[in-house]
């Protein structure tokens, strides 16, 4: 009979799961991005590294067949200097041999040398561009201390940098393919982790959607415990739906009850009253359709009251507002009610406001239903007093009579607990009383002492800071 | 110094492909006119030179940026990796053969077309057939017993000629028998020359009784006209050199030059290389080489061949101290000889 309308959903955000794919994503491209740009740079290091052993080599091998004869340096170039650099497939290769004086032994004669104060005993490996291409030359000294020469002969030898780019390009090209389907996997099984632990919420989910509407009775799933008071809450929830639900019902059904009693004895009674001719009598009778009428009128008097709390616990705000006025006006209210009666109340106020957070409507019924009770229960003088101790307010309502029968706390303000002698009496009052309490968080205290009874709702003093909220 | 010959396109003439060679026109003019089959509307000039003429020429040109031919082949192979490895050359634009052995090309820009032997020629009627040398060794021995063969030997002159240059590098960087080798060239007063045909003929003609490190594309081709030639490869090793082909960097038909390049590495080239020019295919040289019956003495198939690889490696030989040492150690030795 009620299906779930779809468009009564709420508006809806990016889905978890959404949210953890594309951080997930940008995430892991991030990564990834920069260990490809990291395995590039490492690509050219070890390639360099490679290659520049070569020309280190074919340079010491020149250098060790360098040798003066007769006062003239001499260069034997070996072929295996040559075949060493060959290895670097397709090179173009460069070479030059300079005495001390600076002119060429052999070689390419305008290839250009690094500073002279470059050159470390190792060697000195630089880029030049030459022939039209990057080259990449390594210098090195040889140290001659002969009788006729000494000085330092410069050994450079040179090759294009074709070779070591295609396999800094093909190390990287390799790790990129690793890195990227490393990344792709890591971002499939994280995705597939996210499905399984984002399990539990569709299961919550079904639960939910399956449930019979009318079915107020708490979850009892497992829940993970970042849910869990989701969960819980929704439970909460529902308790306390559950529990109003069969308030109300309680409540219907009571008042209905008591409604249909008071008119059932007014119909007896008026039933009697036709019959009855004798005038004494017939007085008797009115009177007591009077008493009957006058109760039924406060029971729907105190029933629109009780709705009215019931209705204001739900929404009305709670706001600062000072007690001694509610008093002050509960009091002309009662005395301005209760008519032609001569009424009197005792206010006894303090000096101070005594501020509590509280809805000014219900707290006023509350006053106004325990001097009703006062006055038809107690004896009087019946007093109203103020008072505000160690963050609690109370608002007390005292008499001379013996106090309630029952003295239970738990048991004040139930509903319709009638006293039968009373028939005025609708039982209403201090169930609205506790209403009110309950939602001031407050509570019904009762103080029976010789001669006295009070009875005062005890509420939270409202602290400095929300008070002006 | 050029030697132009002029190919007429078949068809109308519509451009020019100049090849700049050292190789004696009637062995490659097979592969041109099949070219010119190919491509009615190109005419070709063959540049023919000394190598060491077309190496200065082109490498003059390059520097100069100027067009000298289009395509460049040469036997002088250190002077073709000189002027790749110089930036005078540009890549193929055809993809070279994949059963292309690694040796046979460098850079995408040099490639190897021919295979060619560096064979021992000798006069069949001035040698006895037990006297036939097998090798290098068995050739220095051959030279020590006797002084009949004073005067009567022929070999390239290495300071001329780019291939008799690399060839005699190569023997020295390959085997100790160099030295002994060239010493007993140097005592019997081995005759100069510039070319291998001058060998083959003086072979021909009796003047000479044996040629070292003749091409043998040259004396298999003699040999097939006059049987009185003889030919050895050399079981200890045979050194082969591939005719290495270019297209210059500032070639004006570059299409043409890598087209002919092409159909020479093509199945249609390979057969006309095999031709009676004997020169052979770099693809499948040696396989070729086994086929040909030379007659008497050790066969190509006993031959140990050893391509020289185009590679900067050759570069060395022609770094100029080492050339300069190389050439006075050759020039030493024969001038002793000639002394004695």
């Amino acid at each position: 009979m009620t299906n779930p309308r779809r468009e009564a959903t709420p508006g809806r955000s990016l889905s978890i799961a959404y949210r953890l794919t594309i951080s997930l994503t940008l995430v892991l491209g991030l990564a990834v991005a920069a260990t490809i740009y990291a395995a590039y740079g490492y690509g050219r290091q070890a390639a360099n590294e490679a290659f520049d052993r070569l020309l280190q080599g074919a340079a010491l091998q020149i250098a060790e067949r360098i040798f003066v004869i007769e006062g003239d340096v001499r260069v034997d170039i070996p072929v295996s200097a040559f075949e060493l650099l060959s290895l670097a497939k397709d090179e173009r290769i460069f070479y030059r041999v300079t005495q001390p004086d600076g002119t060429t032994l052999t070689g390419d004669d305008d290839f250009p040398l690094p500073k002279a104060d470059d050159i470390p005993e190792g060697g000195f490996t630089y880029e030049v561009d030459f022939g039209g291409e990057r080259v990449r030359a390594h210098a090195m000294l040889r140290r001659l201390a002969e009788r006729a020469v000494s000085g330092d002969i410069y050994i450079v030898v040179a090759h294009t940098t074709g070779s070591r780019e295609q396999l800094a390009r093909s190390m990287a090209t390799q790790s990129v393919a690793v890195i990227a389907g490393a990344g792709f996997a890591i971002l499939v099984l994280a995705l597939l982790a996210m499905r399984y632990a984002m399990r539990p919420l569709e299961r919550i989910q079904t639960a939910i959607l399956e449930r019979d509407p009318l079915d107020l009775s708490p979850f009892s799933m497992h829940a993970p415990d970042e849910v869990s008071a989701l969960v819980a809450s929704i439970n909460r929830f529902m308790g306390r739906l559950d529990r109003r639900v069969r308030a109300m019902q309680d409540y219907v059904a009571d008042s209905a009850h008591q409604i249909r009693t008071s008119i059932t004895a007014l119909r007896a009674h008026s039933e009697l009253a036709l019959d009855e001719d004798d005038p004494q009598r017939l007085k008797a009778l009115h009177r007591r359709i009077r008493s009957r009428a006058i109760g039924l009128n406060r029971l729907t008097d105190q029933l629109l009251s009780h709705a009215l709390v019931t209705h204001r616990a739900d929404t009305a705000p709670l706001e600062p507002l000072d007690l001694r006025r509610i008093a002050v006006g509960a009091e002309r209210d009662f005395v301005q009610l209760s008519g032609g009666r001569k009424l009197r109340i005792q206010l006894d106020l303090p000096e101070e406001p005594v501020m509590v957070q509280g809805d000014a409507f219900s707290l006023g019924e509350a006053v106004k239903n325990l001097l009703n009770n006062a006055h038809a229960h107690g004896k009087p003088p019946v007093a109203v007093t103020i008072s505000s101790t160690g963050g609690r307010a109370r608002i007390a309502v005292t008499d001379r009579g013996d106090g309630l029968p029952a003295s239970d706390p738990a048991e004040v303000g139930k509903r319709f607990a009638i006293n039968p002698n009373k028939p005025e009496s609708a039982g209403l009052g201090l169930a609205i009383v506790r209403e009110v309490a309950e939602f001031h968080n407050g509570r019904i205290v009762l103080e029976p002492q010789k001669g006295t009874f009070t009875i005062s709702l005890d509420l939270p003093l409202a602290t400095e800071g929300n008070a002006y909220l | 110094m050029a030697e132009d010959t002029m190919f007429e396109a078949l068809g109308d003439k519509s451009e020019t492909l100049v090849i700049g060679s050292v190789t004696d026109l009637i062995f490659i003019e097979p592969l041109i006119r099949e070219f010119q089959h190919a491509n009615p509307t190109t005419a070709v000039v063959y540049r023919q030179m000394t190598s060491l003429d077309l190496y200065a020429a082109v490498a003059e040109a390059c520097e100069a940026g100027d067009f000298f031919a289009d395509a460049v082949i040469s036997s002088a192979i250190p002077e073709q990796v000189r002027l790749v490895n110089d930036g005078c050359s540009e890549p193929f634009r055809f993809n070279l053969p994949a059963d292309l052995p690694d040796w046979a090309a460098w850079r995408n820009e040099l490639v190897g077309l021919t295979f060619e032997p560096a064979v021992i020629v000798y006069d069949r009627e001035g040698l006895k057939p037990e006297e036939v040398p097998r090798n290098r060794f068995e050739l220095v021995d051959l030279l020590r017993q006797t002084e009949r063969f004073r005067g009567r030997i022929g070999t390239y002159d290495i300071e001329s000629s780019g291939v008799g240059y690399i060839f005699a590098f190569e023997d020295a960087a390959q085997a100790s028998t160099w030295g002994r080798l060239l010493e007993s060239l140097g005592q019997n007063r081995a005759q100069l020359f510039c070319c291998s045909s001058d060998v083959i003929e003086g072979v021909r003609t009796g003047r000479l009784v044996l040629g070292y490190n003749v091409l043998g594309s040259y004396a298999l081709a003699r040999q097939e006209e006059d049987p009185r030639i003889g030919i050895i490869f050399p079981s200890d090793y045979t050194l082969a050199l591939s005719r290495a082909a270019l297209v210059s960097r500032h070639a004006r038909n570059k299409r043409a030059a890598n087209a002919l390049i092409a159909l020479a590495l093509s199945d249609t080239g390979q057969r006309l290389l095999s031709g009676p020019s004997r020169l052979f295919s770099s693809l499948n040289g040696p396989e070729m080489l086994n086929r040909i019956d030379t007659g008497a003495g050790p066969s190509a198939e006993e031959a140990a061949f050893r391509p020289i690889a185009l590679s900067p490696a050759l570069l060395v030989g022609l770094d100029q101290a080492k050339r300069k040492a190389f050439l006075d150690q050759w020039r030493k030795s024969f001038q002793a000889g000639g002394g004695e």
